[in-house]
């Protein structure tokens, strides 16, 4: 049984009419994977997990057939139940280091209060465990980091920080959103490193949601690909980028600046996402789409399980078997 | 730390100054003088009147008055009232314990609500109760004090009976003077029902005080509330599981208190200012009846030395302030 099921998750601002920024999506995670979901801004990535982790407010709406996590349906807990996981078995990761911390406590302060809420730990315990976890996420002097004050770290530092507190409860579930996006290339790849370390120490399924699809080639072992708030394809790692079966996959592929070596522009998509006016009644790609037929505006496609994942599209490519 | 005290006393300087010229020029600036205040409505003698103003050196000319008045300063010397001959500075210690309590009451009432508003407010956005805080700190901020404490005394004094109308303790007591604070002199005296007869003395004058202190904290704990609660740290503080009441309450008052403070230090110096209304209205013994009096008295020394005292005890408000900003502030401590 996978750790994590989302069973068509649809989010929404304002009332129930409003364009879902997410719109039936599925997804799993098995115990112990790492998964990647890739997308641009706004196809909905970060606001899944946000309302995976209950952090979604008015006027924002949250709909599910099930949010199921280590046997438990997010979605029917009421408060204190809630956060009993969350932070627990279930932490996040955020974008922006500088000003996830908050700016007038210590670190030391903050990772404590984790280890106060979910284990109990208090006074000297806490902080003996708190410099375990600075020494853990490899802060350089973690003693003295301890009574820091978040605005005399660096980016990194803050980010491992920020990932001490994830990790503080040992979860079973990290949710990384975008962890390297705010920060220096080469801290960049210490901290996937440091993540990936974790989380085959610990056993920990990862969900590392990134624009990098050079990080999910090294790092993933599914990825999950949305566009405009629908999971489009969902496959695993060498074959998804060896053969990409959705014709958005292929394109966000060959945007790759190392794919157009020698080419005078980078190839892309012709137009936009649609926005909230003109989101098409049919395939959400059908109007960039470079293999779109009549039907593809007609009709919107489900997303249906092939021989190595899933996909959303009529007119699949590099696919054997003809699944429609 | 020490060159920032430093500087901070560097300012004092001119401030001090500044005030002493504006008070010395503006209460010669009021017609009559002293004598003829003394003299009442007769006809001034006009031999008489020289021979007095000659006494209290008061017919020299401006300049040379204003140099023994500053002279006097320099040693220390703030010197006497005209009418009672009395030394300024021991009338200013009698009163001014009597303006601190209330004054103290008055911020005790508006940063315990304003605060509670405040916040209340900012997590209820646009609900009723928010509207209704925002409306009503509005019409407290702009209601005129003098009108306000008016309004009160007729309602809950003279309508509801159920506060004293003027002063701090009922005549019948006889409380010695230990600490110069009613609440506690009253205790301290074992007399049956005094403490509680000061207490009903005071609610009224702190509430007609510290109206607009409270409509300013309500308002700007609000305003740095609802920025706060929009931070990425809010945010994190929620995904850690922590209760509700604590992200808003420790992860976000917290910050939200930094500016807040600010504001607090500045309602100090309005809060003088309104004292001197307030023990107007309720004849409260404090030093704000005293400069009203000894205005209308011309008594100089009075005027001019009182407002230099309050004016340093507000600079000294606002130093405290600006140290306590710091410890609230963890990124402002550490600038070296």
């Amino acid at each position: 049984m996978s750790l994590l099921d989302i069973k068509n998750l649809s989010v929404r601002f304002g009332d129930a009419n409003a364009v879902p920024v997410v719109d039936g999506l599925d997804l799993s995670v098995a115990k112990g994977e790492v998964l990647a979901i890739v997308g641009e801004s706004g196809s909905g990535k970060s606001v899944t997990m946000l309302a995976l982790m209950g952090l979604i407010d008015a006027p924002g709406i949250v709909s599910a057939d099930s949010l199921q996590f280590d046997g438990t349906d997010m979605l029917r807990l009421k408060g204190r139940q809630r956060r009993h996981i969350v932070g627990k078995d279930l932490s996040m990761v955020f974008q922006d280091p500088m000003t996830a911390l908050n700016p007038s406590f210590t670190v030391g302060f903050q990772i404590e209060e984790v280890l106060r809420q979910h284990l109990g730990l208090k006074g000297k315990a806490a902080r003996q465990r708190a410099l375990q976890l600075l020494e853990r996420v490899e802060i350089p002097a973690a003693a003295s980091r301890l009574d820091a004050y978040p605005h005399q770290l660096s980016g990194g530092m803050s980010q491992r920080v920020a990932i001490a507190m994830a990790i503080a409860a040992e979860p079973k579930l990290l949710i990384a959103d975008e962890p390297t996006t705010a920060l220096d290339v080469t801290i960049q790849a210490q901290i996937m490193e440091l993540l990936l370390d974790l989380q085959r120490e610990q056993d920990m399924a990862l969900v590392l949601i990134t624009h990098d699809l050079a990080v999910v080639a090294e790092t993933a072992q599914r990825v999950c690909v949305m566009y405009a708030g629908q999971a489009v394809e969902i496959g695993q790692v060498p074959q998804l980028f060896d053969a990409p079966t959705h014709p958005y996959t292929e394109a966000l592929l060959k945007a790759i600046p190392e794919h157009s070596l020698g080419a005078r522009r980078l190839a892309s998509l012709p137009g936009i996402v649609p926005g909230r006016y003109d989101r098409p009644h049919g395939c959400l790609l059908a109007p960039r789409c470079p293999y779109a037929q009549p039907r593809c505006s007609a009709q919107r496609p489900a997303l249906e399980a092939h021989e190595r994942g899933a996909m959303r599209c009529y007119f699949p490519l590099n696919l054997t078997a003809e699944v429609v | 730390m020490l060159s920032f005290i430093a500087r901070r006393l560097g300012l004092l300087i001119p401030t001090f100054f500044g005030v002493t010229l504006l008070t010395f020029a503006l209460i010669r600036m009021i017609p009559g003088d002293p004598v003829e205040v003394m003299m009442g409505e007769r006809r001034v003698d006009p031999q008489m009147h020289a021979q007095a103003m000659e006494r209290l050196g008061l017919n020299k000319p401006l300049y040379a008055q204003y140099l023994d008045y500053i002279g006097n300063l320099a040693q220390g010397d703030l010197g006497q009232s005209l009418r009672t001959r009395e030394s300024v500075w021991s009338e200013f210690l009698t009163l001014f314990p009597a303006t601190l309590e209330l004054s103290l009451a008055a911020l005790l009432f508006a940063g315990s609500l304003g605060l509670i508003a405040g916040v209340i407010a900012a997590l209820k956005r646009g609900s009723l109760f928010d509207h209704g805080v925002m409306g009503i700190s509005l019409a407290g901020y702009s209601m005129p004090i003098f009108w306000w404490g008016l309004l009160l005394i007729m309602f809950f004094s003279v309508w509801l009976g159920w506060t004293p109308v003027s002063g701090r303790i009922d005549l019948l007591y006889d409380i010695p003077p230990v600490t110069g604070f009613m609440l506690i002199d009253s205790l301290l005296s074992e007399e049956p029902g005094a403490f509680v007869d000061a207490l009903r003395h005071l609610i009224l004058p702190a509430i007609v005080l510290g109206t607009i202190p409270l409509a300013v904290i309500a308002r700007m704990t609000r305003s740095a509330m609802l920025e706060v609660l929009r931070e990425d740290y809010v945010r994190t503080a929620r995904a850690k599981g922590l209760s509700p009441a604590r992200v808003v309450f420790v992860h976000g008052l917290r910050n939200a208190l930094i500016p807040v403070l600010t504001v607090f230090g500045l309602q100090v110096g309005a809060l003088l200012a309104g004292a001197v209304l307030t023990e107007t209205i309720f004849s409260w013994p404090g030093i704000g009846k005293w400069l009203i009096e000894s205005i209308g008295a011309r008594d100089y020394p009075v005027v001019q030395n009182g407002i230099l005292l309050i004016a340093c005890l507000v600079i000294l408000v606002n130093f405290v302030v600006d140290i306590l900003y710091g410890l609230a502030n963890p990124r402002i401590r550490h600038q070296k």
